[in-house]
């Protein structure tokens, strides 16, 4: 897919131990595989289908999509942040692509 | 079957809806604030009528007529997904397209500063005294002066460099000429304003004005402003034009439509513009 | 962008879908849902389902949801054409149980939630959206 943009929104401070809210957003169609072309063929899906988020390496949230998600998913979650660190996290395309972005935290 | 004229059946329909719903009229939430990233900014979406508007009341962005999570959308650049165009068109402002090897950039600098106060004119009127839409003068500076081909005007380009350039507009109100030689441009698009299209037998006005604040179905009629476009519609999960907005209205009414881009289209936009003078250029707004 | 006839098409599908017998399209999602919890029944209550009573537009509705204690959930939308919304696992590195996202609904049906406990056992909520069709269009 062309043109792919996560955008990660995390709160301007915390500290050690807190929990934050992460806000996650990324451009993309979500294909059905419902819907028909004006010639009547059906539309092959297209999805994200699992979004992960980790934190210094360790797992925060593990998503499984489904078709139903609307399109540009927005995925909201909250996350320990123990110490400063980096978020990394992954979108899965059915077609095999991951997008990933990465987030510096640092901790007050 | 006695056909009945479409005020008689918008008046039936909404007498029926009133039977099951209950609720035929609403106001919509006239003491809901917009405001823009937490403080950041707050949007005007309220406005004195005048004599543009002499059958409203008072002049109300679309905004104050969706419900709470959809204006929520709106609040936070980051919830709003129409902020995804307006990067993807901060990207296009400064890739070189063309045979002349230029991008926006080059010559217009920082759109913060030379695109401040360009949506809430728009449209105006070019050099040569022709009224012009934000996206004539984009395909203009495209073809005349990069080299570059012009852009369908709902193509995803397009819109998200009207995305870009609008919300550097943002909070501003909406001003445009309608006098001197914008006036006869605006007397067109008021008269289409006025004129019944389609086989419904609807005007702008039938919907947005004399039946404002009414449920048509489930859709709560909002006054019909473009102060918010371009807009992301949860419907189209996209950003939607303002002359496809109109192309798509006049379709309702089971109207063969105008085109996006023609001179009726540029004419209503004006004419539209202006009932909407006063009221906050929303950049991109949320829309259902 | 959906175009017209696409908006069509996907409407008929639905309206296709909705002339099934009643109980026959509702046990696909009940049976889902089973697959889902192993065939056990979910306790109600400790599941907390935010979502309006009336979507503004069926293509991107809101959803929040939180368990306490939940280790995972699962979100089904008994009306659609798949159930299933999407599985959220918590991490050892997750801040609490909740969840929230926009999806798609199709018609009025109820949302279900089903939180899966450390201890293997279920919760479960359920909420009736609204969705109707619009005036102008859709």
């Amino acid at each position: 897919m062309t043109d792919v943009r996560p955008r990660i929104r995390l709160p301007r401070s915390a500290s050690a131990g807190d929990s934050i809210l992460v806000k996650t957003l990324i451009n993309h169609d979500m294909e059905t595989g419902l819907r028909r072309n004006s010639a009547g063929e059906t539309i092959p899906r297209q999805i994200i289908n699992r979004f992960t988020c980790d934190f210094n390496g360790r797992n925060v949230i593990d998503c499984a999509l489904e078709p139903s998600i609307s399109a540009n998913p927005y995925i909201e979650f909250e996350a320990i942040v123990d110490q400063s660190g980096d978020f990394v996290f992954s979108w899965h395309d059915d077609n095999g692509e991951v997008y990933t972005a990465t987030e510096t935290f640092t901790v007050g | 079957m006695q056909h009945l004229k479409p005020a008689k059946f918008l008046a039936m329909a909404t007498a029926c809806a009133a039977l099951f719903t209950g609720v035929a009229y609403a106001d919509p939430d006239l003491s809901a604030e917009l405001v823009i990233n937490e403080g950041e900014l707050t949007l005007v979406t309220r406005a004195p009528a005048d004599d543009i508007v002499p059958n409203l009341s008072e002049r109300y962005s679309g905004w104050l007529f969706r419900d709470a999570a959809t204006r929520e959308m709106q609040m936070d650049d980051f919830e709003n997904p129409a902020m995804i165009a307006v990067e993807a068109g901060e990207a296009l402002w400064s890739t070189a397209d063309g045979s002349a090897g230029q991008s926006c950039a080059d010559c217009h600098g920082d759109a913060a500063e030379s695109m401040a106060g360009v949506r809430a004119r728009m449209p105006h009127l070019n050099n040569d005294g022709v009224l012009w839409s934000m996206e004539d003068y984009v395909n203009n500076c495209r073809t005349e002066r990069m080299g570059a081909e012009a852009w369908r005007w709902s193509g995803s380009q397009m819109t998200s460099m009207t995305s870009y350039i609008s919300v550097q507009s943002r909070g501003m109100p909406v001003a445009v000429q309608i006098d001197g030689a914008a006036a006869p441009y605006w007397e067109q698009g008021r008269d289409m304003y006025y004129t019944r299209y389609g086989q419904l037998e609807l005007s702008c006005a039938s919907c947005h004005e004399e039946s404002t604040g009414l449920y048509i179905r489930a859709d709560h009629l909002s006054q019909g402003q473009i102060s918010g476009f371009p807009t992301y519609r949860l419907k189209n999960a996209g950003i939607v034009s303002i002359h496809n907005r109109f192309r798509g209205c006049i379709r309702d009414t089971r109207a063969e439509s105008f085109a996006e881009g023609s001179d009726e289209f540029r004419a209503l936009e004006l004419y539209v513009a202006s009932r909407g003078m006063g009221l906050s250029v929303e950049g991109v707004s949320v829309r259902p | 962008m959906l175009t017209r006839r696409d908006t069509l098409a996907l409407g008929l599908g639905a309206t296709a879908v909705a002339t099934l017998p009643m109980g026959a399209f509702a046990q696909t999602a009940d049976e889902v849902m089973a697959t889902y919890t192993g065939g056990a029944t979910p306790a109600e209550g400790g599941v907390t389902i935010t979502a309006p009573e009336i979507a503004e537009n069926g293509n991107t509705v809101p959803i929040a949801v939180s368990a306490a204690g939940a280790v995972e959930i699962a979100l089904f939308a008994t009306g659609n054409p798949t159930p299933p919304l999407g599985r959220f696992a918590f991490g050892e590195a997750s801040g609490a149980p909740t969840i929230a996202t926009r999806v798609r609904l199709g018609r009025t049906q109820d949302v279900v939630a089903i939180a899966k406990m450390a201890d293997g056992s279920f919760a479960m909520a359920r909420v009736e959206v609204k969705v109707t069709i619009g005036g102008c269009g859709g």
